[in-house]
């Protein structure tokens, strides 16, 4: 037998069934244990005919009117659907049946199962993902507002082709660090949000670098330059990397730490204000991608040191398959010498080809540096770097 | 198709179920699964009107027929009451049906529907059609005389389980084409919620006795051997159980409970009063 005395009271006062009864019943019922019961008192038009019609399709035994008018007893029936979470701390593997709901929610047993291949915390997982993700909500800006495109002034054209030649360079390799991300994102279980929003944002971060590079080899009136064959096999090599870890590390660790000493020396070269912006602006953004690259490879080496030598073995893999690539494009290390040099004059030349050459010797070094922060002897450190593709990403 | 050698007591046990909506294969998929599961093997045949199904029933081609009251109700006439009620959802028991005029109406009573159109869902809907029309036959006022019945027939042989010629007798109301429309208690807040009928324009005019809906219904015949494990199984089924309460869900109830035969009287003797199987 059910207790006779009800366990909680619920006034509707004169709210109408349709205008949201159901909700209260709800709630009430929701705090009752099963066999206990709800004095509920109302006194709208119909209200025990809608209840009881209710409490049938809810499972809820209805008991007639209590003690007086307006009053009406329901038990708390049987039905309740089984609930679990995945918790809110960081799982070290994320269960298919978690599907999208976020980490810490409370979701009903029985959805469907969504499969990530991504789905280990080991696979993917980062230290300092907030601090990245914080910054890179803080940094965002507009390739139509932020930039001061009314300052871009008639360059010579040898100087503006140069501006192009390297705007047309840079925006491949944006493509492709838009792209690996974009690919490896939708394997990543929803658990590891964190991730997740990271690299979202580095997705974005590239498309606006793109539109921005674009628009700024249109800007001056010649329009974009030439893509290398070299160049592409170059990027296609790293879009084919199949393994996240590792595609990580050859895109934001290897490539886009190169870029980090690419774009300070285009905004030190740069022949205009508009040009130094956005290698200003694009290198912070990097600088981002970096980290995360950093940290997501001393997270995984800080778990399994013995995967420094498959991150080495991808390196390699790379630089032998672009055995017949002989060096950076003449059209990319051409502009480059005209960019820094500032024309074509040979004492330009001469100070532009100079200015190249120390370019190579410090995205040299500092990814000697970057390896050996992630633990990389000296001599692999030394062996990795000069494998590294001579097409900087 | 090759004869079976089978005998009928070596094959799963057949269970009979009306197509009235594309989801019955997913929750007959569904059942299937979870006998199998527990040792018992059924198999299910759906048809497209209760008719034939209760002929499938009587000449022994299915040994269990998921029947709506009408069903059962003509099954029980057919076999002088040598069938049996096995089970029925929770939310079988118990319904009733009201009769909705419009707020600013001034039919006040029963007794003013005289003269007036009265919207009804199929032909042979129990909830919307046959037990209201019986209810106000009780009372004294005679179909077609007293007032016109505006009738949906919206798949009819499925016996009212789609819910399109209910909303139809809705609407007829809403529109002013009829003064007043019987409808399903449940799918009366159903209407209000999805729109169909604007929150405070309709009133309940009346309403039914407590009825019951639908039941599993096998013939006496049928060896409580073969049934009985069925059943079983069938009230163990558990809401709390993630393999197959999509499917309790979408057959409506949320639980099975053992069947009742006292909540067809009033179906009985719309039947009988009705002619309906005359």
């Amino acid at each position: 037998m059910p207790e006779i005395i009800p366990k909680l009271r619920l006034d509707l006062e004169d709210l109408a069934f349709h205008q949201g009864v159901p909700v209260l019943l709800r709630r009430s019922l929701a705090r009752m244990a099963e066999g206990e019961l709800l004095e509920v008192h109302g006194d709208s038009s119909d209200l025990e005919l809608h209840i009881r019609s209710w409490c049938r399709q809810s499972g809820n035994p209805y008991h007639g009117g209590g003690n007086g008018v307006g009053i009406y007893i329901i038990e708390r029936g049987a039905v309740a659907v089984p609930l679990l979470s995945s918790g809110p701390e960081v799982a070290e593997v994320a269960e298919p049946t978690w599907a999208l709901a976020p980490r810490g929610a409370m979701l009903e047993a029985g959805g469907p199962s969504l499969s990530f291949p991504l789905s280990r915390k080991k696979d993917v997982w980062a230290q300092e993902l907030n601090s990245i993700h914080r910054q890179a909500v803080a940094n965002q800006w507009s390739a139509a507002k932020d930039i001061p495109w009314q300052q871009l002034p008639k360059l010579s054209s040898e100087v503006e082709g140069a501006v192009c030649q390297i705007m047309t360079f840079l925006t491949e390799n944006e493509f492709a660090a838009l792209y690996i991300p974009a690919r490896f994102l939708a394997r990543i279980h929803p658990h590891y949000r964190e991730v997740v929003q990271v690299l979202a944002m580095q997705i974005a971060d590239e498309a606006r670098h793109a539109e921005a590079f674009i628009k700024r080899a249109e800007a001056g009136g010649q329009g974009l330059g030439t893509t290398a064959a070299s160049g592409q096999l170059s990027l296609k090599s790293l879009m084919e990397e199949a393994d996240f870890t590792s595609a990580v590390f050859l895109l934001c660790v290897m490539g886009e730490g190169t870029f980090l000493t690419l774009l300070p020396f285009l905004e030190r070269h740069a022949p205009d204000a508009v040009t130094a912006m956005l290698a200003r602006l694009a290198h912070r953004d990097e600088a981002r991608h970096v980290a995360f690259g950093v940290e997501h490879i001393r997270y995984i080496l800080g778990l399994e040191p013995e995967r420094r030598s498959s991150l080495a073995a991808a390196v390699e893999r790379r630089n032998n398959v672009l055995a017949s690539v002989t060096g950076l494009s003449p059209y990319v290390h051409d502009a480059l010498v005209i960019y820094s040099g500032g024309g074509i004059e040979p004492s330009q030349i001469r100070h532009g080809a100079s200015c190249v050459a120390e370019l190579h010797r410090d995205m040299d070094r500092s990814r000697r540096e970057r390896l050996q922060s992630l633990g990389f002897g000296a001599q692999d450190a030394e062996t990795l770097s000069a494998y590294h593709t001579k097409n900087f990403m | 198709m090759p004869k079976s050698d089978k005998k009928s007591s070596d094959r799963p046990l057949r269970i009979g179920a009306v197509a009235y909506d594309p989801k019955v294969v997913t929750i007959w998929e569904g059942f299937k699964d979870y006998f199998h599961k527990r040792g018992v093997e059924i198999d299910y045949v759906l048809y497209s009107h209760y008719d034939a199904q209760v002929d499938a029933m009587l000449s022994g081609e299915i040994d269990i027929a998921w029947n709506s009251p009408l069903a059962w109700v003509r099954t029980d006439l057919a076999t002088k009451g040598k069938c049996q009620a096995l089970a029925m959802r929770d939310s079988d028991r118990d319904l009733t049906t009201h009769i909705l005029v419009r707020q600013n109406s001034n039919i006040a009573s029963v007794l003013d529907l005289k003269g007036k159109t009265i919207a009804v869902g199929a032909s042979d809907s129990p909830q919307a059609t046959l037990i209201p029309l019986a209810m106000l036959t009780d009372a004294g006022l005679v179909s077609g005389k007293d007032f016109e019945v505006l009738y949906h027939e919206v798949m009819f042989g499925k016996h009212g389980d789609h819910v399109g010629g209910e909303r139809d007798a809705a609407r007829a109301l809403a529109s002013g084409q009829a003064d007043a429309a019987c409808v399903l208690d449940s799918n009366f807040t159903v209407f209000v919620n999805e729109g169909t009928l604007d929150p405070g324009t309709t009133k309940i005019l009346a309403t039914t006795p407590p009825y019951d809906h639908c039941n599993f219904t096998a013939l006496t015949g049928v060896s409580e051997k073969r049934s009985r494990p069925f059943v079983e199984v069938l009230l163990a089924m558990s809401f709390e159980d993630p393999s197959v309460r999509t499917f309790m869900e979408l057959e409506g109830l949320n639980r099975w409970l053992p069947a009742r035969t006292s909540g067809y009287q009033q179906l009985q003797n719309a039947v009988s009063r009705f002619k309906f199987y005359a």
